[in-house]
């Protein structure tokens, strides 16, 4: 009983998970703009941001999706002690978490019904960096435009054509993160 | 295995007593210790409520009883011990001193420990229980009936 999965949680849990609420919140409301997220460490790949939005939006309530390089029993250790969130294979997540490469194709997740818009998957997607440049971003909440270092253009267009269903994205790079939600335009920079 | 076995008996026994024990009685019991190890939280002190099931029908069907307050905690000790302490109430002094005990009788101080807490505990638990019984069965009534002299 030595091993680190049960450490790593947040050291405040209601002031924390507040505080990542927040910057969740603001990043989806905001995209383009990156925002800080610390107080939580997950065993390894996972960054700190992932595992600080892990804790604060996930629960025994929410399956969650993860894909192959995070699929380690570390990890599921970690996220039965501190979140009990059941693992589950893409067409039942309502949250996945993954590097781009290592997720399987996007089509797998659901979108919502049109009675049920929310019923989609929110992907957690972690990247090498993550940066205001790159991909042009316009719609809701950016005043402009705004642009991120989208890891690729086509299957965001495809995602906001969707609109009102589809999936929302947050991108997460050591402490740092990024939303994009289904309501934003992606274009080539 | 079976000393895995029996060590984990062991231990389901004190949990299950810290976990029902009176948060006073604990407190008093180790009010003398100064010696308490030090630790880091994995999980602090939180309130929430679990749902009690009991078999109340003759079949053994499970039913669920009712919901009753739980506080819970995990925590590590310096020494690498990992202790959990989950207890009845709202009471969060008392989920931490049963973790730390579940943590501490993992090592050396077990023997110490189950001498000056757990036994007595035990002993005024069960001492508790009968003393409760032995009231409600002063009050038990006994029905009969008398020679009706029908004939």
């Amino acid at each position: 009983m030595r091993d680190d999965t049960l450490s790593g949680g947040f050291a405040d849990p209601p002031v924390d998970a507040a505080h990542a609420f927040r910057a969740a919140l603001s990043a989806l409301a905001r995209p383009g703009r990156i925002e800080t997220l610390t107080g939580a460490q997950a065993p390894e790949p996972v960054s700190p941001a992932a595992a600080a939005l892990l804790l604060t939006l996930c629960d025994a309530e929410t399956p969650l999706f993860l894909a192959p390089l995070h699929d380690t029993p570390a990890l599921r250790d970690w996220i039965a002690f501190h979140i009990g969130a059941p693992i589950t294979p893409p067409h039942a997540a309502q949250f996945a978490l993954g590097r781009w490469s290592d997720l399987p194709p996007l089509q797998g997740f659901p979108i919502g019904t049109a009675d049920y818009p929310d019923r989609s998957t929110t992907l957690i997607i972690e990247l090498d960096r993550l940066t205001a440049q790159g991909a042009r971003l316009t719609g809701p909440g950016i005043e402009t435009e705004a642009h991120l270092s989208l890891p690729d253009i086509a299957p965001f267009r495809a995602n906001r054509a969707l609109f009102p269903l589809g999936l929302d994205f947050y991108f997460t790079c050591g402490t740092s993160l990024a939303g994009l939600p289904r309501s934003t335009n992606v274009e080539d920079a | 295995m079976t000393a895995q076995n029996d060590q984990g008996e062991a231990r389901k026994r004190w949990m299950s007593l810290l976990a029902k024990s009176p948060p006073a009685r604990l407190a008093a019991l180790t009010r003398d210790m100064t010696d308490w190890p030090a630790f880091e939280w994995l999980r602090p002190p939180e309130v929430g409520g679990v749902m009690v099931r009991g078999r109340t029908g003759g079949t053994g069907a499970p039913f669920n009883l009712g919901e009753m307050t739980v506080t819970r905690c995990a925590l590590r000790l310096a020494t690498g011990e990992v202790g959990h302490g989950y207890v009845q109430g709202r009471d969060k002094a008392h989920a931490e001193r049963a973790a730390l005990i579940d943590a501490m009788m993992q090592t050396k101080r077990a023997d110490a420990l189950r001498r000056a807490v757990l036994d007595p505990l035990a002993t005024q638990m069960q001492a508790d229980k009968a003393s409760r019984a032995a009231k409600a069965a002063a009050t038990k009534v006994d029905f009969f009936t008398m020679v009706r002299g029908e004939d």
